[in-house]
């Protein structure tokens, strides 16, 4: 339906093009949200909507003081590096613990498949607040609650599912072959890992690594149960932020997250597209 | 492994080159690349059944567990259960003993838990407690009948008894009973709550509704989008997905917060309507902090969800088929109804059952945008464990909510099958 046929009749015609109006709606309705907290981030006036200055473009309507606002701010800055040390470590954890799990389920003999990737999963489908006062409990009685150690394992947690899907559909289109080619001429089987199956299995290690990244990134139920004001992260911020009073701040803060996004976006697509060229290669 | 098999002369049996039958060889190498393979999902196993299964099932646990009465009045309880008749007022013994203990707990200041738990049976006996206790420790003397009746008259009443011998189990049904809107009452049998307490079964339905609604609202939009994506040129379409998968990848504090500023009433939306004339100025629409606010930012939270997997399903289905009932005469509208849509029905089913599972369970928006009237099951849960502190209930709530999401996850993974989830 990408083009109209030569065929087509008047009535068709007219589908054609009012889907094609319908389908730009709904892309607006995605969209738009996303892109309007931008410019009123660089507000120079303490309101949520377009000025008449902000609408003649009048550059004295538009400023950056909501960001210097965030550079001055001892709590904005203290949580954006809770977020980045909690999102770090338990990146780093969940994309090992996932991978070593994703390369056990993708074997052959491996016993009892359904019922063990179904558990390894469940944390990405049982409701946050489940979970979040499961983890309160928990964590409380080891001493480990309004600690970023604590926070780093629930989102430890949180974050494993998406490595082990990932990296297990990447494991799918893996040709087994190459190891034993490997075993056979002498390798011994962490050389094989690091050598053969990791630079092969890496985009998807990589694509679950940035969604176990930005579900902790962005992650605020559990912060709400597990941290204390020490603790705060960023999603926790805006949490107050949007509850308690709410500051243009929050909107040069989510323009900042929107950056983050986009980059993140970029690195997923890029890895797609030379998954698909190296696929397009060697065909299977 | 390595070794070749060769035949033995004298049973017919393959051996290998030790001598050890093929058999035996073979199972044993299945079992180590058995155990192999559990050894590298161990780990991971291991983490979530300490960090994640175990301690949601230890919470859910405090649905059933019910230890205050015991451990604060065992004696009371213990004779209560064993003398009382359901009558009338008990004994005198029995009033002995509850003094007695009542006047223990007053002096570690631990009276107001059993308070807190009788007047989750029926509020008003936390008071009763608690002002009975204060007297008692201090000026009491027996006969003690007539002094706990002295002080309260509901003393004298078997109602009180009741609850408090129905709220004495070690393991209770009673707090899955409040989160269905039900209760014991002091004879033991099950009966409703009071009409004005009744929330929970209302607030279940809601929860439902929302979803249900969110669901189909994002299927509609969903469904034309990933037509569309799936049939335009890989170029085109792929600028396009970037309109799908920037909101998808966005924080979703982000994305609630441009609802709060696109919907509230000094907001762009409302300015932008005021703008052009179709509302004016002094009564603008509200649109935010009600279940409108909470309905619209979930589904736009939510879309990501149903377009990627119903594309990648419209994806795989060839153009000619359309063309070729065309061809045989079928008009556009039942081509597209008979041939086209069942074929996408695998994707219109996990993304649907993907978005409901994920919005039963929303926490967050409802409750930054829901107002009154668009809070969700997920939003009690939330008060009952921080605000109101009955732990009891909250788990109650969050049992019944998991069952329903569990029941939704092991339908997917019948129909569609939890490793063929992807993303992005």
């Amino acid at each position: 339906m990408s083009t109209l046929p030569p065929y087509a009749s008047p009535l068709e015609r007219l589908w054609f093009y009012a889907f094609r109006v319908l389908c730009g709606l709904i892309l607006f309705f995605l969209i738009m949200p996303i892109l309007v907290i931008v410019p009123l981030s660089f507000n120079a006036e303490p309101y949520f909507t377009f000025t008449q200055g902000m609408l003649n473009l009048d550059s004295e309507a538009y400023s950056l003081r909501w960001y210097r606002d965030i550079i001055e701010n001892e709590q904005w800055l203290h949580s954006i590096k809770n977020s980045f040390i909690v999102a770090i470590s338990a990146t780093i954890l969940a994309t090992s613990l996932g991978t070593l799990a994703a390369l056990g389920l993708s074997r052959a003999h491996m016993p009892a498949r359904t019922l063990f990737m179904g558990l390894l999963i469940s944390p990405m489908i049982v409701p946050l607040i489940i979970t979040a006062a499961g983890m309160y409990f928990f964590y409380s009685d080891i001493g480990l609650a309004q600690t970023l150690p604590g926070i780093i394992l629930a989102h430890t947690a949180l974050g494993t599912p998406f490595v082990v899907i990932t990296v297990t559909a990447t494991l799918s289109g893996f040709d087994t072959n190459l190891i034993r080619a490997s075993s056979s001429l002498g390798a011994t089987p962490t050389y094989t890992f690091f050598n053969i199956t990791m630079p092969l299995i890496l985009p998807g290690m990589i694509s679950g690594g940035l969604f176990a990244f930005i579900t902790s990134f962005d992650e605020v139920v559990v912060v709400l149960f597990l941290a204390g004001f020490e603790e705060r992260t960023i999603p926790r911020q805006m949490w107050a932020g949007i509850r308690e009073q709410i500051s243009p701040t929050i909107l040069a803060v989510a323009t900042l997250l929107i950056c983050v996004s986009v980059v993140l976006l970029m690195t997923l697509e890029l890895l797609r597209r030379r998954g698909e060229r190296l696929r397009g290669l060697t065909p299977s | 492994m390595t070794d070749a098999p060769t035949a033995s002369a004298a049973d017919g049996v393959l051996r290998t080159n030790d001598g050890v039958p093929l058999k035996i060889t073979l199972r044993r190498v299945t079992r180590r690349q058995r155990l192999i393979a559990l050894a590298l999902v161990m780990p991971l196993f291991a983490f979530i059944m300490v960090t994640f299964v175990g301690p949601i099932g230890m919470m859910l646990f405090r649905a059933v567990d019910n230890p205050v009465l015991q451990e604060q009045i065992p004696r009371t309880v213990a004779l209560l259960n064993e003398t009382w008749d359901g009558e009338s007022a008990p004994d005198e013994a029995v009033f002995a003993v509850l003094a007695e203990e009542m006047i223990q707990l007053y002096k570690v200041r631990e009276v107001a838990k059993v308070g807190i738990r009788l007047n989750y049976e029926q509020s008003g006996l936390r008071s009763l407690i608690t002002q009975t206790a204060r007297t008692v420790a201090r000026r009491g003397e027996p006969p003690w009948m007539e002094t706990f009746i002295a002080i309260d008259e509901r003393w004298g009443e078997p109602e009180t008894w009741g609850i408090i011998q129905q709220a004495s189990p070690r393991y209770t049904l009673s707090f899955f009973l409040a989160a269905l809107d039900l209760r014991y009452d002091w004879q033991g049998n099950i009966v409703e709550q009071p009409e004005r307490e009744q929330i929970y079964v209302m607030m279940f339905g809601r929860t439902l509704w929302i979803s249900g609604l969110v669901t189909a609202l994002c299927l509609v939009l969903g469904f034309p989008v990933a037509h569309l994506l799936a049939t335009l040129p890989m170029r085109q379409s792929n600028i396009l997905m970037i309109l799908v998968l920037l909101p998808f990848w966005t924080s979703l504090l982000v994305r609630t917060t441009s609802w709060i500023v696109l919907l509230q009433t000094e907001g762009v939306i409302n300015d932008v309507l005021v703008w052009i004339g179709l509302i004016a100025d002094e009564n603008r629409a509200q649109m935010i902090y009600n279940q409108f606010g909470t309905i619209i930012a979930m589904t736009h939270i939510l879309l990501p969800f149903m377009v990627l997997p119903i594309y990648s399903v419209m994806r795989t289905i060839s153009p000619s088929h359309m063309r070729a009932a065309r061809s045989l005469g079928a008009t556009p509208f039942r081509a597209f109804r008979e041939v086209y849509v069942p074929q996408t029905l695998p994707g219109v089913g996990a993304g649907s059952i993907l978005v409901f599972i994920l919005s039963i369970g929303y926490y967050i928006t409802p409750a930054l945008v829901g107002g009154r009237t668009g809070q969700l099951i997920s939003n009690f849960i939330a008060y009952h464990m921080q605000k109101s502190l009955n732990w009891g209930l909250a788990a109650a709530l969050g049992a019944l909510l998991l069952a329903g999401v569990l029941v939704l996850y092991w339908l997917y993974n019948r129909l569609i099958g939890i490793d063929k989830m992807k993303f992005g």
